[in-house]
């Protein structure tokens, strides 16, 4: 067997220069080679009959809540809505993983993890219907606002989780970004930042194959998205992202390192965009159906529900359950989504500053003057006076 | 003479998005430097399809589609164009060209003059602009102010179809680095304009006297030029004669034309939809203050968008200027009989 020199192990004139000493060991940090899986495995027989239930019963809904806020878009009732369809497990295994002290921090696709995290069904399609930026108050449940420049969410959650344990709190956040959105440079000093200060943050990305049209081989060349962790000096783990109780096993588990003071970690979920990037996208400019095809028979859903009926946690009743709890949220959203919100324009000089500016002021009376001379049928207040 | 009409002919109208297309293509035709990278440009052939067909017609190597990093795709273009290439970038939408202001400002810009000219950029930077398309947060962001308090860049906006063509020619052939801003919502406006009749091509830095007046200038550019349009075609009921002065490039600035015009009239008012507050207007309403100061009736006025961050589509009809308010900013030029 052929032993190679390593630099530094011999007395070879090749020695360390000096103060060198080795750092973080790479080995313990290295994903594993293929993604994890639980469901058809043998370890799959030791899950929690409740967490598998409750795991189905909140997949069965947002997948419900995919097709509502589709058909949403349709009605014109919409402007626009980035289904999630085929990445229910990634989305809502993860939210449920959390604690609740602890924050998610969404990228714009995320509506499903928002919902499973607490936030309201109508509230978090108030970006999308266009009322308002962000409809629900953060606090809350703890969810920043669905983000939609990509990846500049990744340094908040660093710092939010950083602040949290200088005050000696327990709290993790949860980050969520896309393929395509690795690419950005928030996402490099994220990354970095959270492994130096050893902050109690959870990267998660949803590798769906795709960014609009870009596919995976133009996006990265690194083994995979998981193998970047090790560049920064934190774990990472590949999972197999339709699969949702390894997604939600992989999460507890890096979401208890880093309540412990372990740091970091970066997972990647293996997964597929089974819809276009949004309903106003054209996905056969770019891809093959076939490749959908193979992705829809490794459906997150079709798996669990295979899992629950061979260990007899289901039965048809259990799904009709779900499906009808699942069709309950989906009709009073759609009741909800076709009555008007009442609007004030006024509210766009509510909140730009902690105290309104002269200037604003003064913007406000103009507006109010035109929405007044505007219900008096007047085509433009005020010019006779003047 | 007269080009024949376009239904004289049979033709159908162009849009707008066809005309940057085919100035893109005609580009890339003539010169084998000039090279498109962005997002989603090649396969796709963007968002709004400004680059469909190229990546067919020209190759991969010459239509990227590159990672999703826009530092990253200007970075990229710097060094492309240090080696004789000539990029034309597109960023998807106008907030989304963020990440690429470091590159922008601390090297796009300042190239040139930091190597005493021995380092030119001749880089296009394509960006969607603007609202009114009912775009969600981050989509309809007119960023023209940031481009235009950064010397060395070239800020150039289109408004009509034959405009778009003529311009991005230039922009494309220019040697310093042009920020073209491409009003998203003219878009798919449409005009006799046929790719296959000789094209103009446009100088940057003149603007254009889109309807003549006499009783005040309205100067504006990009997204805002239909708008100013309607309000002069309503403005005749009201007895005034309103002048539409499209700028077309903001840097280079058309002082000439622009203080031409309002010496003739004697009052003005600059519209635009980006936020007024340090906003183009600002300054085109300085220099035509001090160029102009003794021929002016009434002081330089600004229809501009809130100084509020863009509103949600929902309410974004209250934010852009409409004709109404440009026709209240015009009564209040001191008229004498009013
Ligand atoms: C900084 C920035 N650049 C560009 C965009 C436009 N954009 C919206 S979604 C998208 C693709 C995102 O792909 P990915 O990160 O893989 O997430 P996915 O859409 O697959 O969920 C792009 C380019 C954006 N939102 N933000």
């Amino acid at each position: 067997m052929a032993v190679l020199e390593q630099p530094g192990t011999t007395d070879h004139p090749n020695t360390p220069p000096p103060d060198w000493h080795p750092r973080t060991d790479p080995d313990p940090l290295l994903p594993e080679r293929a993604p994890y899986r639980v469901l058809g495995t043998p370890t799959a027989s030791r899950l929690d009959p409740a967490l598998l239930r409750r795991l189905y019963a909140e997949l069965v809904r947002g997948r419900r809540y995919n097709r509502q806020a589709t058909a949403l878009t349709q009605q014109g009732r919409l402007a626009v809505y980035p289904s999630s369809t085929g990445q229910e497990a990634c989305q809502i295994a993860a939210a449920l993983a959390l604690d609740p002290q602890d924050w998610l921090f969404p990228s714009y696709r995320d509506t499903l993890a928002v919902v499973a995290r607490g936030v309201e069904p109508l509230e978090a399609l108030t970006l999308l219907r266009g009322d308002w930026h962000n409809g629900y108050d953060p606090h809350i449940h703890r969810v920043a606002p669905l983000c939609t420049p990509l990846a500049t969410q990744l340094p908040h959650a660093v710092g939010l989780a950083h602040a949290a344990r200088l005050k000696g709190d327990d709290t993790v956040a949860l980050a969520l970004v896309g393929d395509g959105g690795t690419s950005e440079g928030d996402f490099h000093e994220a990354l970095n930042f959270a492994a130096v200060w050893q902050a109690p943050v959870v990267f998660l990305v949803q590798n769906n194959g795709f960014a609009i049209s870009v596919p995976l081989e133009k996006q990265s060349a690194a083994p995979s998205f998981a193998h970047k962790a090790v560049g920064y000096g934190m774990p990472g783990r590949l999972v197999d992202g339709n699969d949702a109780p390894a997604v939600y096993e992989v999460l507890i588990e890096a979401l208890r390192r880093a309540r412990s003071g372990g740091g970091p970690t970066l997972i990647e979920a293996v997964t597929y965009r089974i819809d276009a990037h949004t309903n106003a996208d054209d996905a056969t400019r770019y891809r093959e159906q076939a490749e959908v095809e193979r992705w829809r028979a490794h459906d997150p859903i079709a798996l669990l529900e295979r899992e629950l009926r061979d260990r007899t946690l289901i039965d048809d009743e259990g799904i009709r359950e779900a499906e009808a709890a699942a069709e309950a949220m989906a009709a009073k959203l759609r009741d909800e989504m076709n009555t008007d919100p009442v609007l004030d324009p006024m509210e766009l000089f509510e909140h730009v500053y902690a105290e309104r500016t002269t200037q604003l002021a003064e913007q406000a009376a103009q507006l109010s003057a035109e929405l007044d001379a505007e219900e008096e049928g007047s085509p433009y207040p005020e010019s006779q006076e003047r | 003479m007269t080009a024949p009409s376009a239904t004289s002919i049979g033709r159908k109208p162009s849009t707008m998005a066809q005309a940057l297309s085919r100035a893109l293509r005609d580009a890339m035709a003539a010169d084998p430097a000039v090279h498109v990278l962005g997002e989603d440009v090649g396969t796709l052939g963007g968002v709004f399809r400004i680059t469909d067909g190229l990546a067919k017609e020209f190759g991969a190597d010459r239509v990227t589609d590159t990672p999703l990093a826009e530092a990253g795709i200007l970075g990229t273009a710097v060094g492309m164009a240090m080696y004789g290439l000539r990029p034309v970038v597109e960023m998807q939408f106008d907030a989304f060209a963020y990440p690429s202001l470091e590159q922008l400002i601390s090297h796009v810009a300042r190239m040139r003059n930091r190597t005493r000219g021995a380092l030119p950029l001749p880089i296009t930077i394509r960006v969607p602009y603007g609202g009114g398309i009912g775009g969600v947060e981050h989509h309809s962001d007119s960023s023209e102010a940031y481009y235009l308090h950064t010397p060395g860049l070239h800020v150039v906006t289109p408004a009509t179809v034959a405009d778009a063509y003529g311009l991005l020619h230039s922009a494309i052939a220019s040697d310093d680095p042009v920020v073209f801003l491409e009003p998203k919502r003219l878009y798919w406006s449409k005009a006799d304009w046929s790719a296959d009749a000789p094209q103009e091509v446009l100088p940057l830095g003149r603007a254009a006297v889109r309807r003549t007046g006499s009783s005040a200038t309205l100067i504006t550019y990009g997204p805002s030029l239909p708008v100013c349009l309607e309000a002069a075609e309503l403005a005749v009921a009201e007895g005034w004669d309103l002048e539409v002065v499209d700028l077309r490039s903001l840097m280079p600035f058309d002082d000439e034309t622009v203080c031409t015009s309002v010496r003739r009239t004697g009052r003005a008012v600059v519209v635009h939809e980006s936020s007024g507050f340090g906003g183009a207007g600002a300054e085109i309403a300085a220099r035509v203050t001090e160029r102009c100061f003794h021929h002016l009736e009434a002081p330089v006025l600004r229809v501009a968008g809130f100084d509020i961050p863009y509103p949600p589509p929902m309410l974004e009809r209250h934010h852009l200027p409409s004709a109404d308010r440009i026709l209240d900013t015009v009564a209040r030029l001191q008229w004498e009989e009013n």
